[in-house]
């Protein structure tokens, strides 16, 4: 082989490299957030496979739903955030209408009133997950920071409604969530130390006030926590079961598919909100501590592009996506390791269902958009 | 720009941002470090209980049945054995059409339509998985039938498993018992646990009275259960390496019978599908070698269970067969206790060797018009107390019976263990009754029906009144006078079998208080009464007797179900069938040596010396090897 051959292959080979760089930036993707996404992705389908008691049918379902929301991440990254910020009041007034839509003539399952049939069928939860903190983070786009307590009030309403129409599914996860993605907004953008105490404060008769709201199936939630042995059989059950699931798989887990708890169907709905016992049991304590720090970095690189974005919108939206994505993580890992009571939260990425995946994804497209969209501002 | 927006200071806006994503990094990392911390606690802390706990959820301990010990004969026969057979069943969750199954399996005949209401609630309420079991025993026939039609019926399969069998069923059913299924009321008398995985228990007999020897010790195997308890295969999962060890079941015991088929088999055949009972015993021993209640029954009915139907055929026969007569029966025993009641009179000084009577046929009490018969209506003339035996006048026994006194009755008949159990090793049986002036103080609550009468001692000499006796209690009485007073108690089992090792632990006889008797010429004078029964010409039974080759004694005895009024002739040709008179016999031979004592009693046999002595010759024939069915 002459030098030249060698030569040739090696600026060959970083030409190739250098291609799939200039395919992402083309494509508006971040490498370090889409690998790490990628790789809680590959674990994710790993666990499923086992919790789904190894049905491929079940698992390619949820292979080719990871597809579709990595098409919705793929052609959220292509918006730029300032038109993303123009159409985002109609967006979150779309969202508003849906939401009233479902309570009028939307599809009961389960118990609760969720699902919107439009040629597809879909929850308009979902797409509040997004309005919300876009809503948010448009309104106090233009406004000075920290926001004073005119705005503030404003925000709350822009918060609370939606909160509230969704609580009233009842979907008391999602609308959780939607809370928490419009108060981290407020909280990033200055909400004042003191204020935040106060209403910390305020939060424990507002706790009263909502529990006398409360599902008779969600203050058993709640009560269960504070006592599972109480119903063991009952409501306590599924925290007992997923809590023997993780402790049994101590150090090292007892091996991929060999998680007698959720192999036997001790662990209930071991395939959504408690996947994460799976992985306790099968992977043991590393593998939970493994995914724990995939999940770390996925929030640190958007906390990364929030901290580079260029403006306020942007900035708040990109905060905002990151951590509520931590709170998804905490509550499901909180919940099923009998911390908070059971709500409702899959864990992202790694729970069998599709339709928060998309929402997810766009998410994270969104934040791709934002770092790839960057016009260099002098400095 | 937008000009109408507020004066924003992009520095210290990002500033702020900066510090509040630190912030929320910060509060951030403190409620992971919270998952964390938790999951320490849970996966290496709390690793031992939790891991003992998910065990506990998975591994389920299943219990293993014993199998059953085997009875068998005093020459090892097999008198009840485990065979396996094939069950039908049937596993509901993999069943599509259960209606359409069972509608087919019954046309097919593998199961009755009566059945089918019972079967689809059985199928319904249980665990979906857990198989209902549609038939316990299919032919082979039905096997193969089955099996060409089985693609039709998914989820239905015959699956193989033990069944009790009794070979000789009917011949010793009621000595050996039988098997049914376990219900709640035997959970309450045994130990559940060691029953976790049996599904019969023995009801009667020596199958229920040795249930403890036969049944043996319940082993238990660990089994991975999914939260339903279904049951899974361990090797798919891996995870049976951590599995406890398995124990496995300790087999019953064998039981071996004192009984001998042969000879059962002979009394069977004597007693011609009459309706009665035999007991034969080895008086040295007390070991039972023939024990016959008749009508019998098929045992491995209720091995194999049986319809409704069957059941209550069983239970409503005016016959009566599923009754054990021989030890829950319970006859007047008429003329066989006269050798007894003799014993108790020369003992008593009721009378000597040498008194006489004059028999006219009947016996008044003094002061008193009342005719008590004897059964030979012109009488007997003059008889001691030796003809009274062997030509059963009855007027002689009438008229020293006040003098005996019915207490001394009672005392004698007790000695010889009339009117308590013997203590047979089998459950059920009926003490009988001899009555005294107490007992009738106690029986009665009216004060008038307190009293103890003289014509009730008069009736009592002849066995009849309130008198009962078992056949077992008279075949152990006739073991009792054959062995002069020495009394064994009665038993069914002679040995016990460990299954594994072979070793045989041998039942020692129970001896039992003897026969007091103060003067050994009593007992020549009775025995030889007893023996000129069937040796003498004069003898009731000397048709029987006569021509045996080999001396034996007995007495006849013919116990009456009705009383016949006074100055009425009793017509046996007239007289209905059930009511006639029991014949009644006991008997023991050879008389020097005495091997065999032998009670009889045909129901409504009107003549006990003609009726039941023969059947009694042809069990000691056959036993001292003079029969015809002799294997010896």
């Amino acid at each position: 082989m002459r030098l030249s051959d060698t030569h040739r292959l090696i600026t060959g080979k970083a030409a190739a490299l250098g291609d799939v760089g200039a395919l992402m930036r083309r494509l508006h993707v971040d490498g370090p957030l889409l690998g790490g996404i990628l790789l809680i992705c590959a674990v994710g389908l790993v666990v499923l496979y086992s919790a789904v008691g190894e049905n491929m049918r079940l698992w390619l379902n949820q292979l080719i739903r990871l597809g579709i929301a990595l098409i919705a991440m793929l052609i959220a990254a292509q918006m730029p955030s300032d038109f993303l910020r123009r159409w985002t009041p109609w967006g979150y007034l779309a969202g508003l209408i849906l939401l009233v839509l479902v309570l009028v003539t939307g599809e009961v399952g389960q118990g609760a009133r969720r699902w919107l049939d439009l040629g597809i069928r879909f929850q308009p939860s979902e797409i509040m997950k997004l309005a919300v903190p876009m809503m948010t983070a448009w309104y106090l786009h233009k406004r000075r920071l920290p926001p004073r307590a005119g705005p503030l009030l404003l925000i709350a309403v822009l918060i609370a409604v939606p909160t509230l129409l969704i609580a009233w599914q009842p979907d008391l996860g999602t609308a959780l969530l939607i809370a928490a993605s419009g108060i981290i907004v407020i909280v990033l953008a200055g909400l004042p130390i003191k204020l935040m105490v106060a209403l910390a404060v305020a939060a424990v008769p507002g706790a009263l006030v909502l529990w006398n709201f409360m599902q008779d199936y969600q203050k058993q939630r709640v009560l269960t926590l504070l006592d599972p042995d109480s119903d063991p059989l009952g409501a306590g059950y599924n925290i007992i079961q997923s809590k023997i699931a993780i402790g049994s798989g101590g150090l090292f887990g007892k091996g991929w598919t060999n998680g007698s708890q959720a192999q036997l169907d001790f662990l209930p709905e071991r395939d959504t909100d408690f996947i994460f016992a799976v992985m306790g049991e099968e992977l043991g304590f590393l593998g939970a501590l493994s995914l724990i720090a995939l999940y770390v970095f996925v929030i640190g690189r958007g906390l990364y592009i929030a901290v580079q974005a260029p403006d306020t919108y942007s900035r708040l939206l990109a905060g905002s996506i990151s951590l509520t994505f931590f709170v998804y993580v905490f509550v499901n890992t909180a919940m099923v390791t009998g911390l908070v009571p059971v709500v409702g939260i899959p864990l992202p990425l790694v729970s069998f269902g599709g339709t928060s995946m998309v929402t997810l994804m766009a998410g994270f497209g969104i934040l791709m958009s934002i770092q790839t969209h960057r016009k260099l501002l002098p400095h | 720009m937008d000009l109408l927006s507020p004066i924003k200071d992009h520095h210290s806006e990002r500033r702020l941002f900066l510090a509040r994503v630190v912030f929320a990094s910060v509060v951030g990392f403190l409620l992971l470090g919270l998952v964390i911390a938790r999951l320490v606690q849970l996966q290496v802390f709390d690793y031992e209980a939790f891991a003992a706990q998910s065990q506990g959820n998975r591994v389920r301990i299943e219990p293993v049945p014993p199998i059953r010990g085997l009875i068998f004969d005093r020459k090892g026969r097999v008198l009840a054995e485990n065979l396996p057979a094939y069950q039908l069943e049937l596993i509901p969750e993999q069943v599509a059409d259960i209606d359409g199954t069972l509608e087919g399996l019954a046309q097919l005949g593998l199961i009755e339509a009566e059945e089918i209401p019972r079967i689809r609630d059985l199928s319904a309420t249980g665990p979906r998985f857990k198989p209902v079991t549609l038939r316990l025993r299919l032919t082979d026939e039905e096997i193969a039938n089955f099996a060409i039609q089985r693609p039709r019926f998914p989820g239905v399969d015959f699956q193989p498993r033990l069944v009790r069998h009794y070979p000789h069923g009917e011949a010793v059913a009621h000595a050996v018992g039988y098997v049914g299924a376990l219900s709640r009321e035997d959970l309450q008398r045994l130990d559940g646990s060691n029953y976790a995985g049996t599904a019969h228990t023995g009801k009667t007999g020596v199958e229920n009275g040795f249930e403890s020897n036969l049944h043996g010790d319940v082993g238990y195997s660990h089994v991975v259960s999914n939260a339903f308890g279904r049951r899974i295969s361990a090797d798919s999962l891996e995870l049976a390496d951590t599995l406890p060890i398995d124990e496995t079941p300790e087999p019953g015991e064998n039981v071996y019978l004192s009984l001998d088929l042969d000879l059962q088999l002979a009394a069977l055949n004597a007693l011609e599908g009459r309706r009665g009972a035999v007991v034969a015993i080895d008086p040295w021993s007390g070991e039972i070698l023939a024990l016959i209640s008749s009508p019998s029954f098929d045992p491995n009915l209720f091995a194999v269970g049986m319809s409704i139907a069957q059941f209550s055929a069983l239970q409503d026969d005016p016959d009566r067969p599923l009754f054990n007569r021989a030890v829950r029966g319970t006859y007047p025993p008429g003329s066989t206790i006269k050798p007894m009641l003799a014993m108790a009179a020369l003992e008593t000084g009721a009378t000597s060797l040498g008194r006489k009577a004059i028999c006219r046929g009947f016996f008044m009490l003094p002061n008193t018009t009342h005719r008590y018969r004897d059964w030979k209506p012109e009488g007997h003339g003059e008889v001691d107390i030796h003809d009274a035996i062997t030509r059963s006048c009855d007027v002689y026994f009438y008229e020293i019976s006040v003098d005996i006194g019915i207490d001394n009755m009672h005392d004698y008949l007790d000695r010889f263990g009339l009117g308590q159990p013997t203590g047979i090793d089998i459950r059920g049986e009926n003490r009988g009754l001899v009555p005294s002036k107490e007992w009738k103080r106690n029986a009665f609550r009216n004060r008038e029906d307190q009293r103890w009468f003289n014509g009730e001692t008069v009736i009592a000499s002849i066995g009849q009144g309130y008198m009962l006796t078992t056949p077992l209690q008279l075949a152990s009485a006739a073991a009792a006078l054959a062995t002069r007073g020495v009394r064994y108690q009665p038993h069914l089992v002679a040995a016990i079998e460990d299954a594994l090792t072979g070793e045989r632990t041998l039942v020692e006889p129970r001896r039992l208080d003897d026969v007091e008797i103060d003067n050994p010429q009593h007992w020549d004078a009775v025995l030889g009464a007893m023996h000129d029964v069937m040796q003498d010409v004069r003898g009731t039974a000397y048709a029987v007797g006569g021509n045996a080759p080999y001396q034996m004694a007995g007495k006849s005895g013919t116990a009456q179900v009705f009383s016949v009024a006074q100055e009425e002739e009793y017509n046996e040709e007239e007289v209905e069938e059930r009511l006639r008179d029991h014949a009644l016999f006991i008997a023991f031979a050879p008389f020097e040596d005495p091997r065999i004592a032998v009670a009889v009693i045909v129901e409504n046999g009107s003549s006990g010396s003609r009726v039941a002595a023969p059947i009694a010759r042809a069990i000691m024939d056959h036993h001292l090897g003079f029969g015809s069915h002799a294997t010896e």
